[in-house]
């Protein structure tokens, strides 16, 4: 009893020890990278987080930069604990954005909750099925899914480059910085004043919730975590890994294409070649930070989320580049993976000693 | 015990959303917080305040904003806006300038021009420039959010189509003169004979930039080179996609330029905010094979590679800002679609000129002294361009025979402003539709 209860908090320590320690380590490089620009630390990091939490209208955009990379993280979830590495997630929100785009050009006179329902519902197929098609090549023609996830990021591009400069182009030019923008009337409802569209956060939250529950409390999670940890022997214990594995893709898949109808619908109310934005990568980051653990996603998320919006900040008003809020992710990833590694070989050390 | 743990994660939760609420609910005591925890870092701007209230002091600052495209120092387009900016700033007292830079897809991808908007107005900016044809609608948006504010969307049209809101004006000058001086100076110095201009994206403005750099290089060509040493002039266009190269999204300008150069192009116009052209220019001629360039937007461009570089045109914003902020401060600010002519008497006056050309050192002297000539001809209306027959590329008629617009009347400055399409002869696909 004793021990177990010791092992549970060691465990505990080890979940949020290591990310806090983590985030000491990024805050003293990202620290010492100011310090070399000769700017003082303190006002950067005050602005970045103290400068989005006290205003409403940052706090919203913080907000709806927040939902999509949630969902995408979520997604990343699912195919990371089937022992997946979906580099093809940017490609999944692209095209759930060019797929969400299409009800909207096409019936626009719809009653407007019937049009984004259908709209979500097409990003989601778009997502699922450039998430499938990875997933396919993985499983049927056994290209890694790193590979063909890349690949297909630039095919979507290319996509969304086609449509925007050819059959979805602005009427009198061809530019790639985006198709007509929406009709107020069918963008998703903000609230007075600020750029949060309720809806949106609400949807990757409930989803979040789901991935969480699919994942730890149900069957299907218990053998998608199994595939994840060794296929072969999965299968050998009747767990039909292959398609756990097409499943976790497809799953991700939707959620990716729900965050592309998101940036479509409710961000940049156009489709753009750059509609992603980098929030699928942002969200692969999310995810090695967190060992894909579904509950510590949110803080991770809301924290990116706050040094992106916060970062703009940056020049304006201290002038030093906004990309300082990229080295404190970046450098939080790396210290959390090199952390994890010393954890890893010191408690091995520990078990060779005890032998 | 999984449950277990995920319960407790749950209650970590909890507490951090209770913490996060807690920090971000009494968004009215912010104000208070920023002067109380950093005094020396804030005391100059006190953000959260200035944006509704009036001036407190007669003696407070006036401050300017500015949202470019570019980064300031791209030696083009956006340069030409920051120096304009600076150009106020310094014969205006207690005024400010604040800007953002960069705001575009590549470098900030997760930034609206509304929200970069937002930013500078908590700065405290009464007046705000944007600088590039695709904020035109993230502008507008942002000038019906904040009518207390006075904005300024260079190159657009939405006075002219009545969607602006009354606190958004356009303005613009007539590049078209600089891009035909370019086009002459171009078609003066070609020894193939094939001169390639690098475009940006398809819209009306740039069909109608390119057309005018045609139009110059083909009156030079028919009219000032006594024997011109090709049988023809030759004349293309590529578009990158955009203002500037973004890697995997537009084509790249330096691929462009290089495919030009190798089909047997010798003098490259640029119609980008950036000098790739005159870069590759410079390379190919250092490589044997001489090529001229004339880049574009920055007075200053040439300075990169000055020994193949024909000229520039230039736009020069600084006086035209310095009168519309301070018809702004003063209260007398109206909602108004300008297209500035240059200063004929001197193109290059940087306190009258809205545009100019200046002169390359790779320009002869006597093609210097024939585009003198050209200009002049300009000025004082004896060369006028915009003269029938023109057709379009697809054969479709934009001026009769014998029909002329003058620059300067409404009716024919809407005909110029919004051109259908690329001038027959110009190779390369114009036309949108």
């Amino acid at each position: 009893m004793q021990g177990r209860s010791g092992k549970l908090w060691a465990q505990w320590g080890l979940v949020l020890g290591l990310p806090l320690l983590a985030l000491l380590g990024a805050l003293a490089f990202t620290t010492l990278v100011l310090l070399a620009v000769g700017s003082p630390p303190y006002p950067p990091y005050w602005l970045l987080f103290a400068g989005v939490l006290s205003s409403p209208v940052r706090l919203a955009d913080m907000l709806m930069l927040a939902a999509p990379l949630l969902l995408c993280s979520s997604g990343l979830t699912l195919t990371f604990a089937a022992g997946l590495y979906n580099l093809g997630i940017e490609g999944q929100v692209i095209i759930g954005a060019v797929f969400a785009m299409v009800p909207l050009r096409w019936w626009p006179e719809l009653s407007p909750v019937a049009l984004w329902l259908l709209t979500f519902g097409m990003g989601a197929l778009g997502g699922m099925s450039w998430a499938l098609l990875t997933a396919w090549l993985r499983v049927y023609g056994r290209v890694n899914e790193i590979f063909a996830g890349l690949g297909l990021n630039f095919v979507a591009t290319g996509v969304t480059l086609y449509l925007v400069l050819g059959p979805w182009k602005r009427e009198g030019s061809a530019s790639t910085s985006g198709t007509e923008p929406l009709d107020q009337a069918i963008r998703l409802p903000t609230i007075e004043g600020l750029r949060l569209a309720p809806l949106a956060p609400l949807l990757a939250l409930v989803l979040l919730v789901l991935v969480w529950w699919l994942l730890r409390q149900t069957r299907w999670g218990l053998s998608l975590r199994a595939t994840g940890l060794n296929a072969v022997a999965a299968e050998r214990f009747a767990v039909p890994s292959r398609r756990r594995m097409i499943e976790a893709m497809a799953g991700c898949g939707v959620l990716a294409g729900l965050a592309g109808t998101i940036q479509v619908l409710a961000v940049f109310h156009t489709l753009t070649p750059s509609i992603s934005s980098g929030i699928g990568l942002l969200a692969l980051l999310v995810t090695l930070l967190v060992q894909a653990h579904p509950l510590l996603i949110l803080p991770v998320v809301l924290f990116f989320a706050l040094l992106s919006v916060g970062s703009t900040q940056l020049p304006l008003q201290l002038q030093i580049d906004s990309s300082i809020g990229g080295v404190l992710q970046g450098a939080l990833v790396l210290c959390m993976l090199l952390l994890r590694g010393l954890q890893q070989r010191w408690s091995q050390a520990r078990v060779w000693d005890n032998e | 015990m999984k449950s277990l743990a995920d319960c407790r994660i749950i209650g970590i939760w909890t507490l951090l959303l209770v913490v996060l609420t807690a920090c971000s609910s009494p968004a009215a005591t912010p104000p208070a917080a920023v002067s109380e925890e950093t005094p020396a870092a804030n005391a100059a701007d006190t953000p959260e305040t200035t944006a509704e209230e009036p001036e407190v002091a007669g003696d407070a600052d006036y401050i300017f904003g500015m949202v470019m495209v570019g980064p300031y120092n791209d030696a083009g387009w956006s340069q030409a806006h920051y120096e304009g900016a600076l150009y106020v700033e310094e014969r205006l007292d207690h005024v400010r300038f604040v800007y953002v830079d960069k705001v575009n897809p590549a470098d900030r991808p997760n930034i609206t021009v509304q929200q970069v908007i937002d930013d500078l107005v908590e700065q405290g900016a009464e007046f705000i420039i944007t600088n590039s044809d695709d904020f035109k609608d993230g502008t507008r948006e942002a000038a019906q959010a904040h009518p207390d504010v006075t904005f300024l969307h260079i190159s657009g049209d939405d006075v002219l189509t009545g969607k602006a809101p009354d606190n958004l004006g356009n303005l613009m000058g007539r590049m078209i003169y600089g891009k035909m001086i370019a086009g002459c100076a171009a078609a003066l110095q070609t020894e193939t004979g094939n001169i390639a201009y690098v475009g940006p994206l398809i819209n009306d403005e740039t069909r109608r930039l390119v057309n005018s750099a045609y139009l110059g290089a083909r009156y030079c060509w028919d009219n000032l080179r006594e024997e011109p040493p090709a049988d023809d002039l030759t004349f293309s266009v590529t578009w990158i996609g955009f203002w500037f190269n973004i890697p995997g999204v537009t084509l790249d300008p330096t691929q462009v330029a290089n495919d030009f150069i190798n089909a047997d192009n010798d003098v490259l116009i640029s119609g980008i905010d950036t000098t790739e052209a005159l870069v590759e220019a410079n390379k190919s001629t250092e490589a044997g094979t001489p090529v001229f360039a004339l880049p574009y937007d920055f007075a200053g461009a040439c300075a990169q590679a000055e020994d193949v570089c024909l000229g520039v045109p230039y736009f020069n914003w600084g006086p035209a800002y310095m009168q519309e902020i301070t018809a702004a401060r003063t209260g007398t600010w109206e909602q108004q679609w300008q297209w500035l002519e240059p200063d004929w008497a001197d193109i290059n006056n940087l306190d009258t000129s809205a545009i100019g050309f200046a002169m390359g050192q790779a320009l002869t002297p006597e093609n210097q002294e024939q585009l003198q000539t050209f200009i002049d001809g300009l000025a004082d209306g004896s060369i006028n361009l915009f003269t029938g027959p023109l057709t379009y590329n697809d054969g479709s008629v934009f001026l009769e025979e014998g029909e002329t617009l003058t620059p300067g009347t409404p009716e024919d400055d809407e005909r110029i402003w919004y051109m259908q399409d690329c001038l027959e002869s110009i190779q390369g696909q114009c036309a949108t539709e």
